[in-house]
């Protein structure tokens, strides 16, 4: 079973990086950087400013860029049968789902992290503050990307369900911003362990909801 | 077809399927043994499709049992091979996951489709390809949905060679199709027996 966990693994990572359709994993990144660089040109070139307020801004591009990807990631193979031929194969949807989690932080959590160096620099941030968002991120890209693929498995197959899973992500990572974002501010590192608390809870039931809602999407 | 083993079978009874608010069909009860094939036959929308995840497992039953020995193996009208891959490696992964099962695409004539991506194959070709993804599996028990459907006449003539096969190997062919499907000691099933 593990060797099946390994084949999932290797096809989902070729699918979320691969260029192959739809820009993979670079267009997320994008976006994200996208959104560091026009926020000067609104705010203002005032230094002072920027530096405070860039760590907020790059948590509230980091879930921003986290709804990009959430229609590639259950949609297209549960409605090509793939759930069904690994449901037949004895593959549980929890698994298929946990593998996909692992899958899609690998393919988003590192390279959004690379990206925040230079959106770092375009927003002037402190060598203190950037390290502290790193960290941040370190903590809660990992249950972004758990809730970005059990909200992706709960509207696969709705219409209009890419636009609902954008809107369900948004509420639910909330913690994740308030938590991470408010580890920037002065005392406030013990943010960090709660945004890591946080994931670790989205984490533990995305692969239960996420399988649940798979299977329910059959009838 | 190596794959079939002896004691494969399914036993159903009393099968009824809902869909919404409509129950498909009621009191549906067979049993099949190895070597065995069974055509369900009717018209579009009577639950042929749906008669076949119930057996699968994909799907609750309304009422009834059902009792599946042997490893199942689907073909409907998703190939379940990824769209962007070459023929060539998406057959590759379902055979890497069935433990190295090996895809007759020789005889499914997609030799020279290897290399070409799933997402350029036409309706037949696709189906032919799932035809192989199936047979690379090794499943005791083979449920075809429509399995003709987009076939020329000399694919369907191959198809149903290979299902001719599978069951002189032991296994357990349902096949779900308002076509006439060309099999020797084949029962029939006509759902329209068991509509509400």
């Amino acid at each position: 079973m593990s060797a099946a966990f390994a084949t999932l693994l290797r096809r989902d990572l070729a699918r979320l990086l691969g260029g192959a359709q739809g820009g993979g994993a670079v267009l997320p990144i994008l976006f994200f950087l996208a959104v560091a660089m026009i926020y000067p040109f609104a705010v203002g070139p005032d230094a002072l400013l920027l530096a405070r307020t860039g760590g907020g801004v790059i948590w509230v591009a980091a879930l921003l860029a986290a709804i990009l990807p959430l229609e590639r990631l259950i949609e297209p193979d549960l409605e090509r049968g793939l759930f069904d031929q690994w449901a037949l194969r004895g593959i549980s949807e929890e698994g298929v789902i946990a593998v996909r989690v692992l899958s899609h932080w690998l393919s988003f959590g590192p390279p959004l992290m690379l990206a925040t160096l230079p959106a770092a620099g375009l927003l002037g941030l402190s060598g203190r503050t950037l390290g502290l968002v790193e960290l941040g991120l370190l903590a809660g890209t990992p249950g972004l990307a758990a809730l970005g693929v059990a909200v992706a498995a709960i509207t696969a197959g709705l219409r209009g369900g890419a636009a609902l899973g954008g809107l369900l992500v948004i509420p639910l990572g909330v913690p994740l911003l308030i938590f991470g974002a408010g580890s920037l501010s002065a005392g406030g590192t013990s943010g960090l362990a709660l945004t890591a608390a946080v994931s670790l809870v989205l984490l533990a039931a995305a692969p239960f909801a996420g399988g649940a809602a798979v299977r329910a999407a059959r009838d | 077809m190596q794959g079939a083993t002896q004691d494969a079978g399914i036993t159903v009874s009393g099968l009824a399927c809902r869909r919404g608010d409509r129950v498909l069909f009621s009191g549906v009860s067979f049993t099949l043994q190895p070597g065995a094939a069974l055509q369900v036959s009717g018209v579009n929308g009577i639950g042929k499709s749906s008669l076949l995840r119930l057996v699968a497992g994909l799907a609750r039953p309304f009422a009834g049992t059902v009792n599946c020995h042997g490893a199942i193996g689907l073909v409907d009208e998703r190939s379940a091979l990824d769209p962007a891959l070459t023929l060539e490696r998406a057959l590759a992964f379902w055979s890497r996951l069935d433990g190295g099962g090996v895809a007759p695409v020789a005889a499914l004539g997609l030799t020279h489709l290897l290399d070409v991506p799933v997402r350029y194959l036409s309706t037949g070709q696709r189906k032919r390809a799932a035809m192989a993804r199936l047979i690379g599996q090794r499943a005791a028990i083979w449920l075809l949905d429509e399995p003709l459907n987009g076939l020329d006449i000399e694919a369907a003539r191959v198809v149903e060679r290979l299902t001719a096969e599978h069951c002189a190997h032991g296994g357990i062919a349902v096949i779900a199709s308002h076509q006439p499907f060309a099999l020797a000691r084949m029962d029939q099933l006509a759902l329209a027996d068991y509509a509400q």
